[in-house]
């Protein structure tokens, strides 16, 4: 399948901002999670797939768009 | 030394000290300044004439070594909203004040004499009224660097540009921070109030006093210790903040669709990319700024930044979320440099970032300038807006009259105050703060987006009604009880993540003032405040029909998520019950 993934705020860092990726049917949000290795930078903040919030466990779609965020905050 | 009440009568010039009576005792910053107004205040008075009253108070906590307790409060009946308004600002003024003794300073009455502006400068036990001609016309750096001049210390200074002389709801209050920059109380026109009352600045020097006493220094410490902790290891407050300052948020709000864009047209926008907090960091990095900047002694969270230009000159500071996106998404301007160096600029002239950079966006609707274009954007605001030209003025009015007087009817306001940065349609919660806080669209009156947006505090779904009415309560609540203690807004990641937070913090008032005060009575002096201030504002004649968002949102369908404003009026007066 080819997912979207966006990286943002300490994420990106020695990753990238956005990238096209494959993945096996039946994948989640925590297989990229794992894939990238995302909490060993900080802990997952916000995910959203399609400008929805969802949970690790989603089930991933083609064309999906994966938005990662480690916790952030302000105001 | 018991704190005390310094009391200024500017129609006489004159000045009384008095006790702390036992009802203002318990409180501080918003508690304070509210409860004063509420009592003192005619709410029917105009804002700008003799029977408003200014009050400055700093928090509980401010003075003493607690992380990020130096905000200072100052209320007044708003000209903006005409209602009670309370903007809390760092700098050093809530740490000098309460070094003093002040408890509070208000300021009353409205001198005689129209063409004299006055310094008001506060020591121990007296208060001056300095004329200062010289200064007149003049904006906030030229005014500090003067008092810099003029005492060879650390005094607190806060003043009023010409904005402020001009009495424009933009107007805000600029306050000096620890690094000879500036800080605002930004919202509500603060600055026309000052500037009604022919005050251009005021000093405080507290050098030779240290009257903060701790009832229980052993108990204080260990409580500082124990919120300290909780500040630093939240990782909110401990690394996103530092490391990104507000501005992360663009991005965060662009994927949820919820960042306003073209005065609220679209929940995207497609340059986001361009001001982002990433794209903020990056140039800081390069260009030899500041990532982490404090805007008191004594703040570990240090939100705030120092933002160069590509020569590695000095641009801004407090380069905050709310400006950027205005000016940005909302106004369409897609060059941070520019944007920074109108951030710089608004400091100096006194007004506030938000509600000018929201109307100069609603000034794309009027057909005053394009989307986009920042060359005329950058003219309205060096040249219009100071110099008073008629459209000056009418800019300077704020959001509100932009709306009125070019018959627009897309005008982004609650309660006349111009809305920012948070789509109420696809963050809900945000959009019941908006609507129901006495404060006029205040995002930092009850931050919904904390938990509807960044997961803090468990999750609220920012697109669905349910649970939003609640949420925003017990945020406002918390956030009036917060507001009255000096503590930045900001330590509420913590307090709502970390279990050890809250606590500590009430320890602290505990061990600072010898008392035993509970979460229960923290929160009940929460709801005590906003019913003060709820009230004052009925009495003014705002009432539940104020309590909405504009018309639009109901009825125009934002993309990308297609939602409405669905609430209807009962569902948010159910607010108010509590
Ligand atoms: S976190 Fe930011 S707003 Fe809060 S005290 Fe520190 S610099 Fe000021």
């Amino acid at each position: 399948m080819h997912i979207i993934v966006k990286l943002f705020a300490q994420y990106r860092e020695g990753r990238f901002k956005v990238e096209q990726r494959e993945y096996p049917k039946g994948a989640t949000a925590q297989t990229v999670i794992d894939e990238l290795c995302l909490e060993n930078t900080s802990p997952l903040g916000v995910l959203m797939v399609r400008g929805k919030h969802v949970q690790p466990t989603y089930t991933l779609q083609e064309g999906d768009e994966v938005a990662l965020f480690p916790k952030v905050g302000g105001g | 030394m018991a704190d005390l009440i310094y009391r200024v009568n500017m129609s006489e010039l004159s000045f009384k000290i008095e006790e702390v009576p036992s009802k203002w005792m318990g409180l501080g910053g918003r508690g304070l300044t509210s409860t004063i107004v509420a009592e003192e205040v005619d709410p029917e008075c105009h804002p700008l004439g003799p029977n408003n009253k200014m009050v400055f108070a700093p928090g509980l906590l401010s003075g003493t070594s607690a992380s990020n307790s130096g905000r200072n409060s100052c209320g007044a009946k708003s000209p903006l909203t005409g209602g009670i308004k309370e903007s809390n600002v760092g700098g050093t003024s809530a740490g000098i004040f309460s070094k003093l003794g002040v408890k509070a300073l208000i300021i009353e009455g409205l001198p005689k004499d129209e063409n004299t502006f006055y310094q008001l400068h506060v020591t121990k036990n007296k208060v001056e009224f300095i004329p200062v001609p010289e200064l007149v016309g003049k904006d906030n750096y030229a005014v500090l660097d003067a008092m810099m001049a003029k005492y060879d210390k650390k005094v607190a200074v806060m003043s009023i540009g010409r904005i402020g002389e001009m009495r424009m709801n933009i107007a805000n209050i600029s306050v000096k921070d620890p690094s000879g920059k500036l800080r605002s109380h930004g919202r509500g026109g603060l600055g026309a109030v000052m500037g009604s009352k022919k005050i251009k600045c005021i000093t405080v020097d507290a050098a030779d006093y240290k009257e903060v006493t701790i009832a229980d220094p052993e108990k204080f410490k260990e409580a500082s210790k124990v919120f300290t902790k909780a500040l630093q290891e939240n990782p909110i407050s401990g690394q996103g903040l530092p490391a990104f300052g507000t501005n992360v948020l663009v991005n965060i709000l662009n994927e949820a669709g919820g960042l306003p864009t073209r005065n609220f047209r679209q929940g995207n926008w497609e340059h986001a990319e361009n001001i982002c907090g990433e794209t903020m960091a990056e140039n800081i990095k390069a260009r030899g700024g500041k990532t982490t900047h404090g805007c008191h002694a004594g703040c570990v969270i240090q939100c705030s930044q120092v933002y160069n230009d590509k020569e590695g000159k000095y641009l801004t500071s407090g380069f905050e979320y709310e400006t950027i996106w205005a000016l940005g998404a909302h106004l369409g301007i897609q060059d941070l440099d520019l944007i920074a160096k109108m951030d710089g600029l608004m400091d100096d002239l006194g007004v506030d970032s938000i509600e000018t950079s929201v109307v100069l966006g609603l000034a794309v609707d009027a057909g005053i300038l394009a989307y986009g274009d920042g060359q005329k954007a950058y003219e309205l605001l060096s040249h219009d807006i100071p110099m008073g030209t008629p459209l000056g003025r009418i800019i300077g009015a704020g959001t509100h009259i932009l709306g009125k007087t070019y018959g627009l009817v897309r005008v982004p306001t609650v309660k006349g105050q111009g809305i920012p940065a948070y789509e109420p349609r696809a963050v809900k919660g945000q959009g019941i703060t908006y609507a129901t806080t006495p404060m006029g669209a205040d995002h930092t009156a009850g931050y919904a987006v904390a938990t509807n947006i960044l997961n803090s505090g468990g999750h609220v779904d920012p697109l669905k009604k349910e649970g939003q009415v609640e949420l925003a309560r017990n945020l406002q609540i918390a956030t009036a009880a917060v507001d009255s203690t000096g503590m930045c807004i900001f330590v509420a990641f913590a307090a709502l993540d970390d279990a050890k937070c809250l606590p500590s913090l009430i320890d602290m008032i505990n061990a600072r003032f010898g008392c035993a005060l509970t979460i229960d009575d923290v929160m009940n002096l929460g709801k005590t405040i906003l019913r003060t201030e709820h009230e004052f504002n009925i009495k003014a004649g705002l009432n539940s029909a104020s309590d909405r968002l504009p018309e639009f949102m109901k009825y125009e369908i934002l993309p990308p998520h297609n939602v409405t404003w669905d609430f209807t009026g009962e569902e948010i007066d159910e607010f108010w019950n509590f």
